[in-house]
């Protein structure tokens, strides 16, 4: 089984989010990057399930070279190759072609990535790519198994409860938790990962339909009242008649 | 030309994100000097596709097919798709939920359109372009996005824009069939289970949410978040420690890597306030915060605190909040 896990690049969950002074991008100045915490569902899951049932598991990544060491990573948790776009990934439809485009040069069975990212939450990549493909996409999912060589089982969340979905191979899914267990590397994943193949490919020619023209942060809130613990019950009040959100 | 608003039903009635989105969809209309049109799928109540009438929505188009009544992402697009069509629809509006993302993404590709999720805004419509604002950073910046083709699709972030109720308005009722095969079904579900909740609030719904962690010890003492959230008509929720222990499921962890949630009032409970929670929370409108630790970093982001021991002070409000006259 050929599975393609496509991964993230993104601040750190702790990171505190600025902006360049003209509010058009991002201010990477001082921030750690991390594989995006959705995608390593994902990942985990697809290195479980080589280590079932066969088969190798590629990573794929839309970025700079800046997104190395944590390729690097992805490949030191126990993916065997990894493939860099190398593009400034710019919206989502432009994310979602080049996964396309990598997809349909190497038929794999499965392409897994996490159900958003946490930098820009859009939730579209994994729409988009089944789409463009012609194949199912379950989302989100927080279960994936195998049925036979051919089928998978998913459980997906809906707003109020869950559906089981059996889908034929190839098709596209999204992660969330509890779908696996994120590893940590080893050592040993360390070291054999220095001398796994990462190819590193050029975008094909692709639109943004997308554009991000200013960034801003929330208004700071005003500051906390403090209420007596003695009379806890005067919260109750206050969030009727000063809040009025009772 | 027209506004498509797609609004998603449960148990026979339209959720209250998609009344959100169906508001949200008239006024963009409006801005654009043109009507909205709603497309509904599967299983609603005559009476309430007519009501939307209320948000605004003029005519609404129903695809009443009895295998619609589970959702499946490609025959949910061939409707949606078709409607858009009928309707020469230049603007999609959803509601941001996970079926609302399934398809909004699916269109972009095959309508040829712009999508924008998590949006809070409405559009700005100024020297022809269309931008609009949505959330970023898992809620910790915003982003003013122009989309840039021809057809643009929205994602209403829930509880950010409120449902108009124009009572009285109804809405016309015109029967779709987006003449749907076998082979748009393939991935549809083999069963679907909802969850039990207590009052029959939804997380991702709810106007109020009551949250709890680790201060609380331990599952058995969950019932001081339980009681306060009846007595609240709220949802319940917790941090992500408490779901990676187990006392509470996955689908109530909200937070960074877990649901975000945008509610009238969010109560937490014995929750330190990591930047990770934060993220899924700080739009709230209002956060009270509960706990005994004075130097909590959440405090810092309340509109509300009582500092002490929750299990002192969550029955005073559960009484005070019984106390309330509804």
């Amino acid at each position: 089984m050929k599975i393609l896990v496509c991964i993230s690049n993104v601040p750190d969950t702790t990171s505190k989010i600025n902006f360049t002074a003209d509010n058009k991008e991002f201010d990477k100045n001082g921030v750690q990057f991390v594989i995006n915490p959705w995608d390593e569902y994902a990942l985990t899951r697809a290195i479980e399930l080589k280590e079932a049932k066969g088969g190798t598991v590629t990573v794929l990544n839309v970025g700079e070279a800046d997104a190395e060491p944590n390729i690097r990573k992805a490949l030191a948790i126990g993916a065997d190759d990894a493939i860099r776009v190398n593009a400034k990934p710019t919206d989502a439809f432009f994310v979602a072609q080049q996964i396309a485009a990598v997809a349909k040069e190497n038929s794999y069975d499965m392409i897994l990535m996490g159900k958003e990212s946490i930098d820009f939450n859009g939730s579209q990549v994994h729409g988009m790519v089944g789409e463009l493909l012609g194949i199912p996409s379950v989302v989100p999912a927080f279960k994936l198994d195998m049925v036979d060589d051919s089928t998978a089982r998913l459980e997906r969340e809906i707003e109020g409860g869950k559906e089981v979905v059996e889908v034929k191979l190839p098709f596209v899914a999204s992660a969330q938790q509890p779908m696996s267990e994120p590893r940590i590397p080893n050592m040993r994943g360390i070291m054999t990962a220095r001398t796994k193949p990462l190819a590193v490919k050029e975008p094909v020619g692709a639109e943004a339909k997308a554009e991000y023209v200013n960034f801003s942060k929330p208004e700071k809130k005003s500051g906390v009242k403090m209420i007596d613990p003695e009379n806890a019950g005067e919260l109750i009040t206050l969030l009727r008649n000063e809040a009025k959100v009772l | 030309m027209s506004v498509l608003v797609f609004v998603e039903g449960l148990n026979g009635e339209i959720k209250k994100s998609s009344l959100e989105a169906a508001s949200y969809g008239s006024q963009v209309a409006q801005q654009l000097g043109t009507t909205a049109t709603a497309v509904a799928i599967g299983e609603v109540h005559e009476e309430a596709l007519a009501k939307l009438g209320e948000q605004g929505i003029g005519k609404v188009l129903y695809d009443a097919d009895e295998r619609l009544k589970q959702f499946v992402a490609d025959a949910y697009v061939k409707v949606i798709a078709k409607a858009a069509q009928q309707e020469s629809a230049k603007v999609l509006v959803f509601s941001n939920s996970n079926i609302g993302a399934a398809v909004g993404s699916k269109l972009a590709v095959r309508l040829n359109g712009s999508l924008a999720t998590n949006v809070t805004s409405l559009p700005k419509t100024d020297g022809g372009s269309f931008t609009v604002t949505r959330g970023v950073f898992s809620g910790k910046a915003f982003a003013d996005v122009a989309l840039t083709s021809d057809v643009k699709i929205i994602a209403v972030k829930k509880n950010t824009y409120e449902a108009a109720h124009n009572a009285g308005s109804t809405a016309t009722i015109e029967k779709l069939s987006a003449d749907l095969t076998d082979a748009d079904f393939a991935a549809a579900p083999k069963e679907t289970v909802m969850q039990e909740t207590d009052g029959g609030v939804l997380l991702p719904e709810a106007e109020i949410v009551v949250s709890g962690g680790r201060g609380l010890k331990g599952p058995e003492n969950w019932h001081l978040v339980e009681d306060l959230a009846k007595a609240l008509g709220a949802a319940t929720a917790c941090s992500k420690p408490v779901s990676d222990m187990d006392w509470r499921p996955h689908h109530e962890h909200v937070g960074q890597t877990g649901i975000t949630v945008s509610p009238n009032l969010y109560i937490a409970i014995g929750i330190s306030g990591a930047i990770q929670h934060l993220a899924g929370v700080n739009s709230s409108k209002v956060i009270v915060v509960i706990n005994k630790d004075p130097e909590a970093p959440f405090f810092k982001a309340a509109d509300y605190g009582i500092v002490g021991d929750a299990f002192e002070i969550v029955p005073k409000l559960i009484e005070a909040a019984k106390a309330l006259d509804k």
